[in-house]
């Protein structure tokens, strides 16, 4: 394929995956704004104005970039993992398969729209923040790089779930007994400054942590990890997953007989 | 061929696919399509076809052999090979939630053609297969025989050179059946190749030229369908007469008998001709009101080809045991 048809394959993955999720906005768009919103509510105003402050900023400012980052995350990774198992489970990914369109353009494709809904979603949450309090921006470049980044490297792992699911309930495992313990523990409610020097090491094996803290920094200034590390950690993450990726697409896994 | 070289859509050579198993489900099979041909690949369920079709386009992975569309070794040139080739599977395989349009725009995107282009040739598609009423309709909603339709205009969308069609007219009604013979035979006038199995051998009979017949993961026939018919020997008509016959006449050369509903069978042999069965009947006095064949000629022969497959099969597995 040329290099100008290789790109309308490419727009045209990313183009039916925004319209999928567009589509079925009560499901992908409605729900997390909700979710946010009462997180906002409750958690930074309602008991966040007992807890004072946290890393010299009061609560609410300090939870907003990890609530963001919590939404960019969940819903980077929901989007491919459920638009691609869903394509196999309807067999319409053979559409694809018998098309002359590589595999990395596939993958690409994929993590494009994963992405597409995941900083939409943290669009949306961002704006719904400033309901409840202000936002100054620390370092703009850190802020942009931390969130795209993030967002590929989730929708990267929902597609190589999505790969190996092999029925409906394979898909909510990983969401519900990972990525959502490793959220929550990953610093986005409190400063892992706060625990015991075990779970503070602890938590320093936790890739969300690396995530959260890289965009604080580049909206608070303030990190519990240094966020070059955070960065640096997420894009060799990044190499790791396109790799699997990639070898599990090449060899079929899943989804050629 | 006065120095012309001859062009094959697809050429198979050895073509194995076993599964972790140990099941042989194709056993080096060799077949080729001519350019401009329209052939069957037949064969009973689970003989291999979908196996073989899977693997030309690219759904199963091979064990072993070559496989070439126009050319293009798909383990070299798998995209150039794809680009020539439009697949219409068994079972429907587009997302039931989508618009008719998007799904056909989609897979031309898939194949890089932008989307202004994409909709002209959706557009021309989906008007020949009576569906640009539904464009905006949700592939879900749409009936079982429009359904099979769409795959047609998604698998066209591209203009492919070489188009595949698994069971293209299974489930359907007889009139949209012969519609849809009307528009693959046209599609093969304008040059397009086209490879079809199907179970309904009158299906095969009355479009294809050339067949190959698959059993057990082989090739037990690759032939002309002229060349196959002819090997029909014998051929069993149907007669209706018009005075109700009380028992079969005693015709001179032709084995007579009357079926359930009091109609004369009579089994012609290869070389007797019609006419001398006429004369014969004439001689006894019977008038023929109608006549039809009993069986689909190609119906016989396959049935035919299959048990004595069957049976090789058999005796082999007895000398083996």
């Amino acid at each position: 394929m040329t290099a100008q048809a290789l790109w309308t394959a490419f727009c045209t993955i990313v183009l039916r995956e925004v319209r999928r999720f567009t589509r079925i906005w009560p499901q992908t768009l409605l729900p997390p704004a909700v979710t946010m919103t009462l997180y906002f509510i409750i958690f930074g105003n309602l008991i966040g104005a007992r807890i004072g402050e946290m890393g010299g900023y009061d609560y609410m400012q300090f939870i907003v970039p990890g609530l963001i980052m919590m939404a960019v995350i969940t819903n980077s990774y929901a989007n491919v993992v459920s638009s691609f198992f869903s394509m196999k489970f309807q067999r319409s990914i053979e559409e694809l398969l018998v098309s002359p369109v590589p595999n990395w353009t596939i993958l690409l494709g994929y993590v494009a729209g994963g992405m597409a809904r995941g900083l939409s979603i943290g669009l949306l949450v961002t704006l719904l923040s400033l309901a409840f309090t202000q936002l100054s921006i620390y370092n703009l470049p850190m802020v942009v790089i931390t969130v795209i980044l993030t967002s590929a490297l989730f929708s990267l792992g929902g597609f190589i779930n999505a790969m190996l699911a092999t029925k409906f309930d394979d898909i909510s495992i990983v969401p519900t007994f990972v990525l959502t313990p490793l959220t929550y523990l990953g610093g986005v409610f409190y400063s892992i400054d706060m625990l015991p020097a075990f779970w503070q090491g602890a938590s320093m094996i936790n890739p969300i942590l690396y995530m959260v803290n890289g965009f604080r920094f580049g909206i608070l200034g303030v990190s519990d990890v240094n966020p070059f590390v955070s960065l640096g950690m997420i894009v060799i993450f990044i190499v790791l997953l396109a790799a699997i990726a990639l070898r599990m697409l090449a060899r079929g896994k899943g989804i050629r007989h | 061929m006065n120095g012309l070289v001859m062009t094959y859509a697809l050429e198979i050579e050895g073509l194995v696919k076993s599964y972790g198993d140990g099941f042989q489900a194709l056993k080096g099979i060799d077949l080729k399509v001519r350019e401009g041909d329209f052939f069957a690949l037949l064969g009973p369920n689970g003989a291999g076809k979908s196996t073989t079709l899977g693997i030309v386009s690219s759904l199963v992975n091979k064990t072993g052999g070559t496989v070439r569309v126009f050319g293009h070794d798909i383990d070299t040139a798998l995209s150039s090979a794809k680009v020539n080739l439009g697949v219409v599977p068994q079972e429907f395989n587009f997302n039931q939630f989508e618009k008719v349009i998007d799904i056909v725009t989609t897979q031309a995107g898939y194949y890089g053609i932008p989307l202004k282009q994409a909709r002209i040739s959706a557009e021309k598609y989906l008007k020949k297969l009576g569906l640009w009423d539904k464009r905006d309709t949700p592939s879900r909603m749409l009936s079982g025989g429009m359904k099979r339709r769409l795959m047609i205009a998604r698998a066209l969308v591209h203009e492919p050179r070489l188009l595949i069609l698994d069971e293209p007219t299974a489930g359907v009604d007889i009139e949209l059946r012969r519609s849809m013979w009307q528009f693959l035979e046209e599609m093969n006038r304008q040059g397009t190749t086209i490879i079809l199995t199907t179970h309904y051998l009158e299906e095969a009979e009355a479009l294809c030229r050339n067949i190959a017949i698959i059993d057990h993961g082989e090739i037990i026939r690759h032939t002309g369908k002229r060349e196959l018919l002819q090997q029909l020997s014998v051929e069993t008509f149907v007669l209706d007469t018009e005075q109700p016959l009380e028992q079969a006449p005693a015709l001179t050369g032709f084995h007579c008998a009357l079926n359930d509903d009091g109609a004369l069978e009579a089994e012609v042999s290869k070389g007797q001709g019609l006419n001398a069965l006429f004369i014969e009947l004439e001689n006894h006095g019977i008038k023929v009101m109608s006549m039809r064949t009993k069986a689909n000629r190609l119906e016989e022969l396959f049935v035919r080809m299959v048990e004595d497959n069957a049976r090789v099969e058999g005796k082999t597995s007895e000398v083996k045991a």
